[in-house]
C-alpha cells in the first residue's frame, strides 16, 4: 500500500512537471523572440535562446567559424569556401595560409549568447506606445478610484442595513453580471456619440463611479463576514455609519478590497472590447488597441511585436507574483460563494 | 442576515443630510441604505436599464445612427432567420462551447485533484498552473499567432522533428477552431483553482471512511469526489457558459492576424460577439444590432435556466448527502 502511493505521488510530479514545461514553454518564447533580432529569429526556430554565429576576419573577409574536428582534436576554423561533395575549405584564422578540406555537414558552428534589448526601445518608439500606456494608466487607475469608492458605499448599504426592496434590488444587481455587454453597449454607444464623448477616455472610466456589479457582489460578501460587535461598539461611541464603514469596516476588509482592486487592474489593463469600439484616432488608444494595430502594421518583425507584447504582459505576471495569495483567495472567494 | 445597526450616531449623519428628524429609526435606516446604493441606482438607471430599453427599441427599427430609427416591426428578427451568417456564428459559438467547456471542466478537476496531493513543490507547480490566466488579451493571444504559425511557429517545428506535417492551424479553415480551443485550455488554471478551492473543503475523514472499506482510487474519485464537488463544476459551466458567449478578443485577433477576415478563414471563427460587432460598430445597422443582442441574452438566458434546471439531476448539495445517509 505504501509502495504504492509512493509510486503514485512519483508519477504526479513527473506528470505536473511535464505539464508545466508546456505551460510555461509559451512565455518562454515570448522572451525569447523579444530577444532576438529579425535574422535570429528566422535562423533558428526551436531555440528560444538568442545565439549568433561567430564570424571572424580571415585576410580581410568575414567568415563563419566553426568547432572543426582535426584528428581527434577539437579546433575553432573559419570556413572559407564550400567546395563540392559536402565539403569546405577551413583555416585556422590565426595561420591562414594552411588550408584543410573537410565535411561542411559534421563541423559544429561556434555560436554565442547575442541578446537584442534594444528589440524593447525600438518597439516601443516606433509607434507612440508612451501615449498608449499614458491612456491605459488613466483608464485603469481612475477607473479603478471610481470603482472602488463606489463599489465599497454600494457593498455597505448591501451588507449592513435592512429596508424595504434591498434584497429584491440585490437579485437585480446580481442578475446584471449575468447580462451580456452587447445589450447595453449599442445604444451607449448611440448616447456617447449625442453627447460628445465617443473618442475620449469617458466611457471606459465614467461608468465604474457608478458601482460594478461583481465588485460590489464581493465585497458585499466579505462585508457580511465580519462581526457586527466592532460596528456595534464604535456607534455607542457616537460613530454614524460613513465614520463606521470608513474606521471599522474598511480597515478590515483589506484582503477584500485589494483583491477587487486586483481584478479591475487586470480587466481594465487587458480590455480590448470597449477601447476598440470607443476609441478612434490614434492618440487617444490604449496598450491594447495600440498593440493588436502594431501588429497589423508591422506582422513581419516578429521579434518586435514579442517585445512589445512582453512589456504588456509584464504587469499582469509581476502583479500577480507579489500578490498571488491574496489573489488565488479572490478567485476562490468568487467562485466558492458564487 | 444579521441584524442591523441602528443608533444615534447615524441618525446624526441622515438628519444632518436629509433634514428628516421626526422619521422613525427604521425610515432613517431605510434612508441611509438607499443613500449608500444610490450610485449603484443611478448607474443601474443610466447604464443599464435605459440602454437596454433603447436597445430593445432599436431591434425593432432600421437605425444607422445618423439618421433617426425607422420602425420596421419584426423585420430584423425575420431576417436574422434568413442569414447565413447569424447561423454560422451561432454554430460556431456553440461548437466552441461543445469543445472548449468540456475541455476545460474535465482537465480543470483532473488538474486539481493531482494539485490537492501531498506531493514535492505542490506550491510551485499551483503557481506556474495557475499563471497563465492572468495573462489574458491581445499580447497573448498574438504570441499564440507566433506559436502556431505554419512555417516558422515553433508546434509545426517541433512535430517536423517527428516527421510530422503539422497543419495550417490559423491559417486553416478546418483547423482554426481548434487552435482557439487549445488556446482556452492553456488557461484552464482559473477552473482548476476553484475546483482546488472545492477539494479542500471536502472532509478528510470521508476519504479515510473509504480506504477502511477498502474503496479504490477510481471508486473514491467517483463516490466522494465527483458528487462533493457537483455544485463547483455546476457554477464553473455556468460561468463558462457566460463567458463563451462573450468569446470576442481572442478569435478577432487571431482570425485578423492570418488574413482581412475577421471571423475567418472563411467564416471558421465568426463568433456571435464578432458577428454582432461587424453589424453593430463596423457596418453601423444598430437596429440589426441590437437584434443580435437580443437574441445573444435569450440564448444565454434558455441555456443557463437548463443547466439549473438540469442541476437536480447532476449537482449534490452536501445538506441533500447528509440527509440520505
Amino acid at each position: 500500500m505504501r509502495e504504492q502511493e509512493t509510486l503514485v505521488r512519483a508519477v504526479t510530479t513527473l506528470f505536473l512537471g511535464a505539464g508545466a514545461v508546456i505551460i510555461l514553454l509559451p512565455l518562454v518564447y515570448m522572451l525569447g523572440t523579444a530577444l532576438k533580432s529579425k535574422a535570429q529569429v528566422r535562423q533558428s526556430l526551436l531555440n528560444p535562446v538568442p545565439m549568433t554565429h561567430v564570424h571572424v576576419q580571415v585576410e580581410g573577409k568575414r567568415e563563419p567559424l566553426y568547432q572543426v574536428d582535426l584528428d581527434g582534436r577539437t579546433v575553432e576554423m573559419a570556413l572559407v569556401k564550400n567546395a563540392p561533395g559536402g565539403k569546405g575549405l577551413f583555416v585556422d584564422p590565426a595561420a591562414p595560409d594552411q588550408v584543410f578540406e573537410l565535411p561542411r555537414k559534421s563541423q559544429i558552428p561556434v555560436r554565442v549568447l547575442d541578446i537584442q534589448f534594444g528589440n524593447f526601445h525600438e518597439a516601443l518608439t516606433i509607434v507612440p506606445f508612451d501615449r498608449y500606456l499614458a491612456n491605459t494608466l488613466i483608464v485603469t487607475f481612475v477607473g479603478m478610484a471610481g470603482m472602488l469608492f463606489s463599489s465599497s458605499l454600494v457593498a455597505y448599504g448591501f451588507s449592513r442595513f435592512r429596508a424595504p426592496g434591498l434584497n429584491l434590488l440585490f437579485l437585480v444587481l446580481l442578475s446584471t453580471i449575468m447580462l451580456p455587454r452587447q445589450v447595453r453597449l449599442i445604444p451607449l454607444y448611440v448616447i456617447f456619440q449625442k453627447i460628445g464623448w465617443i473618442d475620449t477616455l469617458l466611457p471606459l472610466i465614467v461608468p465604474l463611479f457608478f458601482a460594478n456589479a461583481f465588485d460590489v457582489f464581493l465585497l458585499r460578501q466579505f462585508f457580511m463576514t465580519i462581526s457586527l460587535e466592532q460596528d456595534e461598539a464604535a456607534q455607542i461611541d457616537g460613530a454614524n455609519s460613513l465614520q463606521r464603514l470608513i474606521y471599522v469596516i474598511l480597515p478590515q476588509s483589506k484582503a477584500a478590497v485589494v483583491t477587487v482592486a486586483i481584478f479591475h487592474f487586470l480587466y481594465a489593463w487587458n480590455d480590448f472590447y470597449e477601447p476598440l469600439i470607443f476609441l478612434h484616432s490614434r492618440h487617444n488608444w490604449t496598450m491594447a488597441v495600440g498593440l493588436q494595430q502594431f501588429h497589423g502594421l508591422y506582422a513581419v518583425n516578429t521579434h518586435l511585436i514579442m517585445a512589445a507584447s512582453a512589456v504588456m504582459v509584464l504587469p499582469p505576471i509581476l502583479l500577480f507574483f507579489f500578490s498571488q495569495r491574496i489573489f488565488m483567495q479572490g478567485v476562490v472567494i468568487s467562485g466558492s460563494k458564487g | 442576515m444579521q441584524g442591523p445597526p441602528r443608533g444615534t450616531g447615524d441618525a446624526r449623519l441622515i438628519d444632518r443630510l436629509l433634514g428628516l428628524s421626526n422619521w422613525s429609526l427604521q425610515r432613517r435606516e431605510s434612508a441611509a441604505a438607499y443613500m449608500y446604493i444610490s450610485p449603484w441606482i443611478i448607474g443601474f438607471f443610466l447604464f443599464t436599464l435605459v440602454p437596454m430599453a433603447a436597445s430593445l427599441y432599436f431591434s425593432f427599427t432600421d437605425y444607422n445612427i445618423i439618421d433617426s430609427p425607422v420602425w420596421v416591426g419584426l423585420k430584423n428578427y425575420v431576417e436574422l432567420l434568413d442569414d447565413s451568417s447569424f447561423w454560422q456564428s451561432l454554430k460556431v459559438t456553440l461548437s466552441f462551447a461543445m469543445l472548449a467547456l468540456p475541455g476545460t471542466l474535465v482537465f480543470g478537476l483532473f488538474l486539481a485533484i493531482l494539485l490537492n496531493q501531498d506531493i514535492p513543490f505542490v506550491k510551485l507547480w499551483r503557481t506556474l498552473y495557475f499563471l497563465p490566466s492572468v495573462l489574458t488579451g491581445v499580447a497573448v493571444v498574438l504570441l499564440w499567432v507566433v506559436i502556431f504559425n505554419p512555417q516558422v511557429g515553433v508546434i509545426n517545428n517541433l512535430l517536423k522533428l517527428f516527421g510530422v506535417k503539422g497543419p495550417g492551424w490559423l491559417h486553416d479553415p478546418d483547423w482554426a477552431l481548434l487552435s482557439l480551443v487549445i488556446m482556452s485550455l492553456w488557461g484552464v488554471g482559473q477552473t482548476m483553482i476553484i475546483y482546488l478551492a472545492g477539494l479542500q473543503s471536502v472532509p478528510t475523514d470521508m476519504y479515510d471512511a473509504a480506504k477502511v472499506d477498502g474503496a479504490n482510487m477510481l471508486r473514491r474519485f467517483r463516490n466522494i469526489t465527483l458528487p462533493m464537488m457537483s455544485p463547483v463544476i455546476f457554477y464553473n459551466l455556468i460561468i463558462g457558459l457566460i463567458a463563451t458567449f462573450q468569446y470576442f478578443t481572442q478569435a478577432y485577433i487571431a482570425s485578423g492576424s492570418v488574413g482581412d477576415e475577421i471571423g475567418g478563414p472563411v467564416r471558421s471563427t465568426l463568433f456571435y460577439n464578432i458577428y454582432l460587432y461587424q453589424s453593430g460598430f463596423k457596418f453601423f445597422e444598430m437596429g440589426y444590432a441590437s437584434a443580435l443582442a437580443w437574441v445573444l441574452f435569450v440564448v444565454i438566458l434558455v441555456l443557463t435556466v437548463l443547466v439549473f434546471k438540469s442541476s437536480p439531476l447532476w449537482v449534490h448539495y452536501e445538506g441533500e448527502l447528509r440527509g440520505r445517509s
